[in-house]
């Protein structure tokens, strides 16, 4: 069940090129899955913000966005100790049900990834190898957390200038898993997609409740009709259509 | 004194939540207890399910938002047969079926499959959807074209019969006198405004159909406005809509002539929006020495 709160900034500091961590205090007992997102207001804008929740504690929640229009540059300039409104609790999440003993592959794309921060730490104890795709070494984040808890970490950047160069399909085609879970643009799960096998996508689409009320997000899963806001942003490998990646 | 009289009608109180923006009503309940509500008024529905347009749907814009959702819906049968039953396990009151089609038949049958196989209430016909490219939009900018929607669906069904309105006219209080002429037993107004948004880097609109239903307080002095024409010239019920955000806002538009009022957009991003409206008008009219609010009904034409 949803809630809306008003949460308290601790930290908001930048930790690659115009990406911000951003940590809040305030009621997280909403969120009951990795994956899950938060829609933000900010002053003069109409619509809220879909941001996926990166890692959570009690009363503690960090998020990861890219700055990319008005609203994320907005956040970008707020300080520690100013508040924002969230609704929180929103969207499905990945389900780790499936993934349990296998060999996991966490695959993320750009400001795709944070959430896989929180996958990573409800996987805590199994198998995991991740393989993380940038544009370039600026862009790149998270190796160093990611490896910390405890997953072994491939980089791949466009231009070769950290990692190995190339995509990260690339690098997801050298390693042995038998089961994904896969974050990023679109262009990136269509290729996760179609190398096979079985996971767990997320999806981004734009948004005008996050809540379900407008089907302004519905995309056509082989299960029918989906709400990416509701019955998403996770979907099985198995119920994903190429109509998804459009 | 909230309780209002629409067509026969009688509501508990002038709040409604407007047609898109509060899904099939079920998946807001668990947000607040939605009986509170005067009224619940459904997603727009086809005769055949349809999936709508391709994303993006949505887009933003200052004071407000645009959506081309196209008119995602099950279909009629599956609506009354699947939709009603979820709606009527957590919800009591009244409830607003909404009718679109692409011809007269399809209206009609939509219609009637409500007014048969439904206990929806009233019958809301939409012939103002500006996202349908072969649909509404050719039926609600004229008033010959609104008035042969109405006059089929009235001959065809015994429920009261509300013709919701596009504001992309000349002369809305035309189309509204055609309606009432063809017997319509009131008005909803207004649907949204056709707009655009386009990315300043890629010069291209955003939303997938270019052209989009623009909507948000930014559209309310335009809502207000055709309110208070159309009043001029109608004496059916009018449910005034667009850009209602608080319960001012609400006041205002009873003010200009509104017996009702449905609340769209701002459901989206404050999803108890109506539940906050319906706290602050009592304590609005206190302030305001309102004792019943249908005593101000249009109380702006003195
Ligand atoms: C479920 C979900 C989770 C997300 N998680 C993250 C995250 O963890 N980190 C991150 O950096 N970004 C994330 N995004 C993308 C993020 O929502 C957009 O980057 C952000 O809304 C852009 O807002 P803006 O005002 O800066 O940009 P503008 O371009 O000015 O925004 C204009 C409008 O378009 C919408 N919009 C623009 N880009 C996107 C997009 N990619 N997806 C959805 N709506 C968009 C905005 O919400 C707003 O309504 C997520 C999106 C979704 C749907
Ligand atoms: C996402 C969305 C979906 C809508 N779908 C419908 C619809 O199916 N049928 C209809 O008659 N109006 C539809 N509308 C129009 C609203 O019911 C309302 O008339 C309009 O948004 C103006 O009110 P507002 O400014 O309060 O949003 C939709 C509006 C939005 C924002
Ligand atoms: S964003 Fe409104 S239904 Fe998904």
């Amino acid at each position: 069940m949803p809630t809306q709160g008003i949460y308290t900034i601790v930290t908001n500091l930048p930790i690659a090129r115009d990406v911000y961590e951003l940590a809040l205090t305030g009621d997280t007992t909403a969120l009951s899955r990795p994956g899950q997102f938060v829609n933000i207001q900010l002053n003069g804008l109409y619509l809220r913000r879909p941001i996926s929740v990166c890692r959570r504690e009690q009363g503690r929640m960090t998020l990861v966005y890219k700055v990319v229009g008005a609203g994320t540059r907005q956040m970008a300039g707020m300080r520690p100790g100013e508040t924002l409104d969230l609704l929180v609790g929103l969207g499905n999440g990945f389900d780790v049900a499936p993934a349990r003993g296998k060999s996991i592959a966490l695959v993320g794309g750009g400001a795709g990834l944070p959430p896989l921060v929180g996958l990573m730490e409800t996987l805590a104890g199994e198998r995991v190898t991740c393989a993380l795709g940038f544009a370039s070494a600026e862009d790149v984040f998270y190796e160093t957390l990611l490896r910390s808890l405890g997953a072994d970490v491939a980089v791949c950047t466009m231009d070769g200038t950290a990692g190995m160069k190339g995509l990260v399909t690339d690098a997801l085609k050298t390693m042995a898993y038998d089961y994904y879970f896969a974050c990023g643009p679109k262009a990136m799960l269509k290729a996760v997609h179609g190398l096979g096998g079985d996971g767990q996508l997320s999806f981004e689409e734009r948004m005008g409740c996050g809540f379900g009320a407008c089907m302004g997000c519905t995309c056509q899963t082989l299960a029918g009709n989906k709400r990416v806001c509701l019955e998403g942003p996770v979907f099985f490998s198995g119920e994903v259509s190429c109509e998804c990646f459009r | 004194m909230l309780s209002v009289a629409l067509g026969g009608v009688t509501l508990p109180n002038p709040i409604i939540p407007a047609s898109g923006t509060f899904g099939f009503g079920y998946e807001m309940a668990r947000f607040y207890d939605i009986n509170r509500l005067g009224a619940v008024a459904l997603k727009g529905t086809t005769w055949d399910a349809r999936f709508g347009n391709r994303a993006p749907r949505i887009a933003e814009c200052f004071g407000g938002m645009l959506n081309a959702i196209g008119l995602q819906n099950p279909g009629a049968p599956a609506v009354a047969a699947e939709e009603m039953p979820k709606l009527r396990a957590v919800f009591g009151g009244v409830v607003i079926a909404n009718i679109s089609g692409f011809g007269i038949e399809e209206y009609v049958a939509t219609a009637r499959h409500f007014d048969e196989r439904s206990d929806a209430a009233i019958l809301e016909v939409n012939v103002s959807c500006p996202n349908v490219r072969h649909g509404g939009m050719a039926f609600g900018v004229t008033p010959e074209g609104a008035a042969s929607v109405c006059r089929a669906v009235k001959a065809a069904c015994k429920k009261p019969v509300f013709m919701k309105l596009s504001p992309n006219v000349t002369d809305i209080a035309d189309i509204a006198a055609a309606c009432e002429a063809a017997g319509a037993d009131g008005l909803s107004l207004i649907n949204t405004l056709l707009g655009m948004v386009i990315d300043p880097a890629s010069g291209k609109p955003v939303v997938s159909t270019k052209m989009a239903g623009f909507s948000g307080p930014a559209v309310k002095p335009v809502a207000l406005r055709m309110v208070y024409q159309v009043y001029e010239r109608v004496s059916i019920p009018i449910i005034g809509i667009g850009g209602i955000r608080t319960a001012d806002d609400v006041l205002e538009m009873i003010s200009a002539g509104a017996a009702a009022v449905q609340i769209g957009s701002q459901n989206l991003v404050d999803p108890w929006a109506c539940e906050k409206i319906l706290d602050d008008l009592p304590v609005k009219m206190a302030a305001y020495g309102i004792r019943d609010i249908q005593s101000i009904i249009g109380r702006a034409h003195a």
